[in-house]
């Protein structure tokens, strides 16, 4: 009775089907893999590695070897055995003919400054000359009195593997303690937990505003006759068509202090001297929100426009005030676009880096800036990594609790 | 049925109202119209008719440019709609898609600061009526258009107005279950007693559920009249054609005679005919008879009107055929048999004998209407 189903050809039908699924299969695999392949390239693979590069520590293990694997045993009391130093004497002298004490000593000079010239005036002196039941550590203590020291050789064993959470922890203004717990810098030492909080109170003061700003005019252009809407929304585009660098340069010229608006202001008699409206968080504001606007209109508008107008009008046949039936019926369906325009905004703002370079004071610069500053000027891989991969987990997580609270499958972005 | 009461008295009543949108033309061209308290009454029209400006000045969307609409007595033009108190039905339903069934049918109730026990059986009373008492907590995303039908239905009743306006209701379900929702939107009429001002451009809609129809063409009023009297008794040709089906027969009136008159056709031939609205000897007229009423071969030897006509096609429709025939050297002439009284004899190319009693062909205005 049970039988399997055969076609006329006497193949069973199941295993017809299941070919023919696995040729529609391959087929959209096909059309999509150019796509996934170059998305994994250009975008999978650069965060994969700018992770890894955050925590990435490969200069004492990769030139130090000898010293690395005998300093494993240390039991970081005192001093380390002799074999350590005798480790570290031979492991010296390859780099000096390699000339790799540059690596060696710019990485361990970040935890303790001075290490440097340490490294580089031991290493001018090797090969040592040891005679024989002469100690290798007494003379390193000769040759310069902290190796004597077991705070630095603390250092070069906590490096002596290929992973550090030293970068993380700088970008987070915690360093390491002996025992390897994480603890806060000194006040004096902290930087960065002041430029993150910066960075989220600038992102959500120009979402706010580009929300409050862009609400009403999304709304205005959802109810005007097509013609028209479209016009306007070719001025809302227009700023899209320029670029990020001449919109920034045109605001300098309006807003400095011999500016248009300030002169124009003057003029008119309306202040006395002239207002500080550039190289201010005045300007980046003002600068960010025109730039950023954008992202919010259009997905408010998308929604507004799908809403039709029976709606209001449903709920002001049923005996509501027009304002009320505003808030109660129009405005909790126009949430989900508003709230993807102004996450978009967000997340924009904290990874945003031209308009505060160029347009705030010090007290100005994000997160971004920082990256920048040691990816270009400092040629520090890890700090920006570590800068780099927090920024990213502080926008994940911002969105996790945003859809959370919005609920990400009313997310729309039109 | 209300209209049988001779007291009943009138709910609204439109004044020499005209809305024009651009100033230069009028949507609505005058307009007098009193509708009678429980009556249901249909505005009936074309697209660009003026019949939906009509019902969204009613409900306060809409503000005449001139005359005046009353309620009960009093004036509405300065009422802002939402204190008219009047349910609206929207075609395209308009129910919050953010809040569930039971939520869309407290928010008038709510508005009205009715306290929660009372809101919770109003609720449940007006779903009941409707039927979906199971689907309370429902979203409208998540049922079928003729739920969400119901719920508009019954969102429009639930705070009890005295006056509901229906804007084309119906208009995006499908046939049968547009017909389903005909029959119980009039029981729910007939078993609330309330006033009813329903929009639709299909005809058929309104003859069904209508008390009395109000035909609109180009802002003004054609005939206002109950379904039978609408669809015997066309005033007009835009009325008779635009109410069921009608055959068209052009010519030339010859003799007025107290209520008939003689119209020459194009042929020749001379056709007695009820004059309605027809003007002086030798005007142009174009008479107006239903397909039903005109009779073939043997029964037409009675008629007061013969004329020979060609069988051009035989188009089946299961329960009767129609036949197309060229009449007088005027195509498109369909006549309705019965399957059983189809001669099996007759093919197309055929000459048929056809006749008409002379009351049931109306002689009417000439003008020239696309159907």
């Amino acid at each position: 009775m049970n039988a399997p189903l055969t076609a006329a050809d006497g193949e069973s039908l199941k295993v017809k089907l299941a070919r023919e699924r696995r040729n529609k299969q391959l087929k959209a695999i096909a059309l999509v893999a150019p796509l996934a392949l170059f998305l994994l390239l250009t975008f999978l693979v650069p965060i994969a590695m700018l992770l890894k590069r955050s925590v990435d520590n490969p200069e004492v293990i990769t030139y130090l070897p000898q010293t690395s694997a005998e300093i494993a045993s240390w039991d970081r009391r005192g001093l380390p055995s002799e074999a350590v130093f005798a480790a570290m004497a031979r492991d010296l002298t390859v780099a000096k003919e390699q000339k790799t004490v540059s690596e060696i000593s710019k990485r361990l000079n970040m935890d303790i400054s001075g290490f440097r010239s340490l490294i580089q005036r031991s290493a001018r002196k090797m090969p040592l000359e040891v005679a024989a039941g002469e100690s290798v550590r007494d003379q390193f203590i000769a040759m310069d009195e902290r190796w004597g020291d077991p705070d630095h050789w603390h250092v070069i064993a906590k490096n002596a593997k290929s992973w550090t959470p030293y970068y993380l922890y700088s970008s987070l203004d915690l360093r390491e303690t002996k025992a390897g717990t994480p603890e806060l810098a000194p006040e004096e030492e902290r930087a960065f937990l002041s430029i993150f909080g910066r960075t989220l109170w600038m992102s959500m003061w120009i979402t706010l505003i580009s929300v409050l700003l862009g609400y009403p005019i999304a709304y205005w252009l959802a109810n005007l006759p097509a013609r028209k809407s479209n016009l306007l929304m070719i001025l809302v585009l227009l700023p899209f068509w320029t670029s990020v660098l001449v919109r920034v340069a045109s605001w300098i010229v309006l807003l400095q202090q011999e500016g248009l608006i300030n002169s124009a202001l003057m003029g008119l008699g309306i202040i006395g001297e002239p207002l500080q409206l550039a190289f201010n968080r005045t300007g980046v504001y003002i600068a960010m929100v025109h730039i950023l606007l954008p992202f919010v209109i259009l997905p408010a508008y998308s929604v507004m426009k799908s809403i039709p107008p029976t709606y209001m009008r449903a709920a002001i046949s049923l005996g509501d005030h027009p304002f009320a039936a505003f808030w109660k019926i129009y405005f909790p369906q126009t949430v989900a676009g508003v709230a993807a325009g102004a996450l978009l905004v967000f997340i924009m703002c904290m990874g945003y880096y031209i308009t505060p370079a160029l347009l705030g004071g010090p007290q100005e610069q994000m997160v971004s800036y920082y990256v920048a500053f040691y990816t270009n000027v400092t040629i520090n891989w890890g700090m920006a990594a570590a800068l780099g991969s927090l920024l990213l987990v502080a926008t994940m997580t911002l969105y996790a609790v945003y859809s959370k609270l919005v609920g990400a499958n009313k997310l729309s972005l039109g | 049925m209300g209209i049988s009461t001779p007291a009943s008295d009138t709910l609204v009543s439109f004044r020499g109202v005209q809305k024009s949108y651009d100033g230069e033309s009028l949507i609505v061209k005058h307009l007098d119209l009193d509708i009678r308290r429980g009556e249901f009454l249909t505005m009936l029209g074309p697209s660009g008719s003026g019949k939906t400006t009509c019902l969204m000045m009613l409900a306060g969307f809409e503000t005449p440019t001139h005359g005046e609409i009353r309620l009960d007595g009093q004036l509405l033009n300065n009422v802002p709609p939402h204190k008219r108190n009047i349910g609206m039905v929207f075609q395209n339903y308009a129910l919050f898609p953010h809040m569930t069934v039971a939520e869309n049918l407290a928010y008038p109730l709510t508005i009205r600061k009715m306290n929660k026990s009372e809101i919770a059986e109003r609720v449940k009373k007006a779903l009941g009526m409707v039927k979906l008492d199971a689907l309370a907590h429902r979203y409208p995303g998540q049922m079928s258009g003729g739920q969400q039908q119901r719920v508009a239905l019954a969102r429009a009743l639930v705070f009890e107005p005295q006056l509901v306006l229906m804007d084309e209701p119906l208009g995006a379900l499908d046939k049968q279950l547009r017909e389903h929702m005909q029959l119980e939107i009039k029981h729910i009429h007939e078993n609330l007693g309330i006033t009813v001002v329903y929009v639709t451009h299909d005809q058929g809609e309104a003859l069904t559920m209508s008390d009395r129809v109000a035909v609109f063409k180009d802002g003004v009023i054609q005939q206002i009249d109950a379904a039978n009297v609408l669809y015997e008794a066309p005033v007009n040709s835009f009325v008779a054609n635009f109410i069921g089906e009608n055959n068209t027969l052009h010519g030339e009136v010859v003799d007025v005679a107290g209520q008939h008159c003689a119209v020459r056709l194009a042929s020749g031939e001379v056709v007695k005919a009820s004059a309605i609205c027809v003007g002086r000897n030798g005007e142009p007229t174009s008479m107006s008879i239903r397909p039903e009423r005109v009779r073939l071969n043997q029964l037409a030897e009675a008629c007061e009107n013969r004329l020979k006509a060609k069988l051009a096609e035989f188009i089946y429709f299961g329960d009767h055929v129609r036949l197309r025939l060229d009449v007088a050297g005027q195509s498109g002439f369909m006549v309705k048999v019965p399957v059983g009284e189809l001669d099996s004899s007759w093919k197309t190319g055929d000459m048929l004998d056809v006749g008409w009693m002379a009351r049931d062909i109306r002689a009417l205005d000439s003008a020239i209407v696309s159907h």
